[in-house]
């Protein structure tokens, strides 16, 4: 230390002349020369915690994070833009691109604009198959959730037992539209094809359609198997001292940071959309909306688990009214290709949260302005309150709780 | 907020517009109402106080998008719209607010200190249309590179495909 | 000199005991059995060589007045000693090495059946798997920054690879396969283990890069939370045996394992052991959902590859540790394996069956840790330090306290 330094102390001169030390004099002291640096971390755009492209900048005090600043647009296409030169048929697959984990709820929102644009009501089977078609997306979008959350975990069991769990629900989706992601499943006015018309070889009423015995049959083997993976997990410390208590926020944080879905409903906020809201036939099926008021890792954690089982739920009963309705009902109507000139917009309880969309229509068979809200776009803003004051080790466990879909949050 | 979760009734939307009505006279037209939604075109002026009047008083807790709409040569203006939502006393109801902001004129105060989750919104809005709000924390470009020097959702931007 | 047959060369020290050879380095009298099958390795290629040189050159060759018989010096006991010591270090790497592989292999089979997957499937059920992965990380460019701290960089690689080869080869596999046979051969073992996370935390700040530092911190934090414990239950264990070296502390186990006395001690020390492995769930100094791959993140191709062999290597050394402290090392109950294996007669005395006794439980004692990885998420480093101070200390005294009264009651 040079005399420099010395001389910088405040009371050096009562010290050298034998003066007691205090406590405030030697905290002034070290806090201005022993000042502790912070380290700004840029994790991303290739890491291995961000799930898809982009970037998380956190800035560590030691292992504790003080400030976040989330960068995201590496995945941009000007998706908005580019349908304005689509017709609306063209759309649909590009639809599904927007989020590959569920690409069915986009397709389905944006169906759903047109026909309320077109001010037609789709026939009451379509309905129910849409909502089959949402749920089955669902769980896939779940598990898929829940699996990069185990290798967030550092644990490749709960990746590989929920990976596993997710084939089932892929080959339902096969035997339904044909993909395994990008489903262009849904139609302006209908769905593609009827769930009766899957596998035409076979008897195919409505007692014998084997596609919606193997949907109940995926349901009741789900929900055995969602519990070996929940039994995993919360039997284990290991696994719920990393989620108990970290990424805390508040209800009204919450509601004002717009974080929507199952993160919001970690927090206490009671709304779902498609209970308070419904669109389609949603309010025909009875299934329960998963509310914890702690607003922590583990609230959000268990509302998704929660949420699998009530999806499970919901596809019985609408296998049950698919069934009721039974084959010869029509599945699809014939609509225009140009929609009247208008504004409308229509809301969807998406996996990952509340996704809008906004149909400026001018009367010709493409859009003249379609906006998307992606509820992960808005969740990830709210990155700085979620992480800060946690520590570095509990920074993917926490984003991981958002489930980042990079396609739909650069659009 | 301790606000009662209510049942929802169809004499919710009435109810709204003539609150607001009352409130903004002359500032704001309800242009239509559909179940769970009222639609309003709102003077520019008065976007602030009407965003904190409806989360204050109605309990809109949740702004669902803000978004710009490029009207095109013809018309000289471009659009703001704030999609607000309830979760509490009116469950469910969704209000569209349309600002009109003129070519000569893209200002608009922001409405991010009202609603957090309209911060990024109002980034993406700014570097997609450059409409300026006014007072924001961080008007930097979000989703397009930094050096991007146009704003690419303007119809005048025109696509090589659409050429 | 008449012509003989190459038998007569390889065979020719057969007679001879060979503890009593001058040179010999474990002390006469003390078997060896690595050793001898170096010495026989050796004998095998020097008479070879001698028995060639003899047909080539029949008689001496004369240089100066002086008979060089290179042939007799190949085949001569001292000179046996000293390329038989080379060959001896070969031997005892070979074989930690193959064992090494087989728990590397053994994870990946036994991780793969527990996460309803096949594991490897190259040749040899997946064992094959291995040599692909060596070939590959052999392949590599060797690439690293321009900014980094070359020195210590490639130093500390060095030394943490280094250590753990070492210690590796230190374990002894039984009574008459070891390197040193120290008074306080268990105490140099745990002494050099404990020195990699040094290494990693210096290195961690010689690779100039954020990941890396907080992974080297993160090492040495860890460190001092289950280093205590750990050193505790071996002192706890060599009270109980009475001597600080492997051979007796095994010997004390002739009929009860110490897992019995030391039930408390041994979970202990089971975690803790994975801990000092950095296995997970411990391995935060290599999270690689937060810190890329931690303080590794700037080693690429051969130096990860060799990094990883050594994190596989301390892993065998925490098995081996917890089999002899625990598991009664070579032994099994109530069977004296050195008596079989002298029983096997001359000429198949040989038979490493206390040897494979050992690796086997050493590779039980791998499953368990590796039951522990495929069921556990990875802990934070507070939660490691409350776990260490909190819970692990305290059951280590506990575990200090039982052999105590048992020594006190008489029963050991």
């Amino acid at each position: 230390m040079t005399d420099e330094k010395i001389t910088q102390i405040p009371d050096a001169q009562a010290i050298a002349e034998g003066a007691e030390v205090t406590k405030e004099m030697a905290a002034a002291y070290t806090g201005s020369t022993m000042d502790t640096d912070k380290m700004w971390i840029i994790m991303g755009p290739q890491h291995p915690f961000s799930h898809g492209l982009w970037t998380l900048k956190i800035c560590a005090d030691g292992e504790i994070v003080t400030d976040a600043d989330p960068i995201v647009g590496y995945l941009h296409r000007g998706w908005e833009k580019e349908v304005e030169n689509r017709t609306y048929t063209k759309i649909i697959p590009m639809a599904d691109r927007l989020c590959y984990a569920a690409s069915m709820t986009y397709t389905h929102l944006f169906c759903m604009t047109c026909e309320k644009a077109l001010g037609i009501d789709v026939p009451e089977k379509t309905k129910y198959i849409r909502i089959v078609a949402d749920e089955i997306n669902r769980l896939q979008s779940h598990l898929m959730w829940l699996a990069s959350v185990g290798t967030d975990f550092g644990n490749y069991t709960v990746f590989l037992w929920s990976t596993r769990e997710r084939e089932y629900w892929m080959d339902m989706n096969v035997r339904l539209c044909g993909a395994r992601l990008t489903t262009n499943y849904p139609r302006i006015g209908g769905v593609r094809n009827d769930v009766f018309d899957i596998d035409c070889d076979l008897p195919n009423d409505e007692d014998h359609s084997r596609f919606l015995r193997d949907l109940v049959r995926c349901c009741d083997h789900f929900d055995k198997a969602l519990w070996e993976i929940v039994g995993l997990v919360d039997n284990n410390s290991t696994f719920m001292s990393r989620m108990l208590g970290t990424g805390i926020i508040t209800r009204e944080q919450c509601a004002n940071l717009g974080i929507t879905g199952p993160a919001a409903r970690g927090t206490g906020i009671d709304f779902d959309i498609r209970r308070d809201n419904p669109y389609d036939n949603y309010d025909q099926v009875d299934f329960d909306v998963p509310v914890i008021n702690s607003g922590d890792s583990y609230a959000r954690y268990m509302v998704r688990v929660e949420e699998m089982f009530q999806c499970t739920k919901i596809i019985r009963q609408c296998v049950q009214k698919i069934k009721a309705l039974g084959r010869s009902a029509p599945y699809r109507l014939k609509v225009p290709s140009k929609i009247p000139a208008g504004r409308t917009f229509c809301t969807l309880e998406d996996p990952r949260g509340e996704s809008m969309m906004y149909l400026h229509s001018d009367g010709t068979d493409h859009p003249y302005r379609l906006k998307v809200r992606s509820p992960i776009f808005v969740n990830v803003s709210a990155s700085k309150p979620l992480l800060e004051g946690c520590r570095i080790a509990d920074v993917p466990i926490i984003m991981a709780m958002i489930d980042m879909c990079l396609g739909e949050t650069d659009r | 907020m301790d606000l009662q979760i209510r049942e929802y009734q169809d004499s919710w939307e009435a109810e709204i517009k003539s609150k607001l009505e009352a409130k903004f006279a002359g500032k704001l037209t309800v242009t239509g109402t559909q179940t769970r939604k009222v639609l309003a075109k709102v003077d520019k002026s008065i976007i602030k106080e009407l965003c904190l009047y409806v989360r204050d008083e109605l309990s809109f807790e949740h702004c669902i998008s803000v978004m710009g709409n490029d009207l095109g040569d013809a018309e000289q203006k471009m659009e703001v719209i704030y999609h607000i939502e309830n979760y509490t006393l009116y469950k469910g109801v969704i209000l569209e607010f349309t600002v009109d902001l003129s070519y000569d004129e893209l200002h608009i105060e922001t409405v991010s200190d009202v609603w957090g989750g309209a911060n990024w919104h109002e980034r993406e809005t700014w570097e997609l249309y450059g409409i300026v709000f006014d007072n924001h924390p961080r008007l930097e470009r979000l989703l397009t590179p930094d050096n991007y020097e146009f704003f690419p959702f303007r119809k005048s931007y025109k696509l090589r495909e659409a050429q | 000199m008449a012509y003989r047959s190459i038998i007569d060369y390889v065979t020719a020290n057969w007679g001879m005991d060979y503890t009593t050879y001058t040179g010999y380095p474990f002390g006469a009298g003390v078997e060896n059995l690595p050793y001898l099958i170096s010495l026989r390795i050796w004998e095998c290629i020097g008479g070879a060589i001698a028995w060639l040189l003899d047909l080539l050159f029949p008689g001496a060759v004369t240089i100066d007045g002086y008979d060089i018989d290179v042939s007799a010096w190949l085949i001569d006991p001292y000179t046996c000693v000293i390329f038989a010591l080379v060959i001896f270090m070969i031997v005892i790497f070979a074989v930690a090495f193959i064992a090494v592989l087989i728990s590397l292999w053994e994870e990946r089979k036994v991780l793969g059946r527990a996460m309803d997957r096949r594991g490897t499937m190259i040749g040899m059920w997946g064992f094959v798997q291995c040599v692909a992965d060596g070939l590959k990380t052999f392949m590599k460019d060797n690439v690293h920054s321009t900014r980094i701290d070359k020195m210590t960089y490639w130093w500390t690689a060095a030394l943490v690879i280094g250590t753990s080869v070492l210690i590796d080869c230190m374990v002894p596999l039984s009574g008459r396969w070891f390197v040193v046979n120290y008074d306080a051969g268990l105490i140099i073992i745990m002494g050099l283990y404990a020195l990699a996370p040094f290494f990693i935390l210096v290195s961690g700040w010689a690779q100039n890069n954020k990941y890396s530092l907080i992974g080297g911190i993160r090492a040495a934090e860890m460190m001092i939370s289950y280093e205590v414990p750990m050193l505790i239950i071996i002192v706890t264990a060599a009270l109980l045996a009475g001597s600080l070296n492997i051979g007796d502390i095994v010997a004390a186990q002739q009929d009860v394992w110490f897992v019995i006395p030391m039930c408390v001690g041994f979970v202990t020390f089971l975690i803790c052991s994975t801990a000092e492995a950095e296995r997970a769930p411990f391995d935060l100094a290599e999270a690689e959902s937060e810190l890329v791959e931690g303080w590794q993140t700037e080693y690429g191709g051969m130096k990860w590859g060799l990094i990883m062999l050594a994190d596989y290597m301390r892993g065998a050394v925490s098995c081996g540790m917890i089999v002899i402290l625990f598991f009664g090392g070579w032994q099994l109950p109530f069977i004296d394996l050195m008596q079989v294996c002298k029983d096997l007669g001359p000429n198949f005395f040989w038979v490493p069956i206390p040897e494979v006794v050992f690796l086997l439980k050493a590779w039980f004692a791998f499953f368990l840790m590796i039951m522990i990885r495929c069921g556990v998420a990875r802990v934070r480093t507070d939660s490691i330090l409350n776990l260490g101070w909190k819970v692990f200390m305290p059951l280590s005294v506990v575990n200090l306290l039982i052999v105590l009264a048992l020594k006190v009651g008489g029963i050991y």
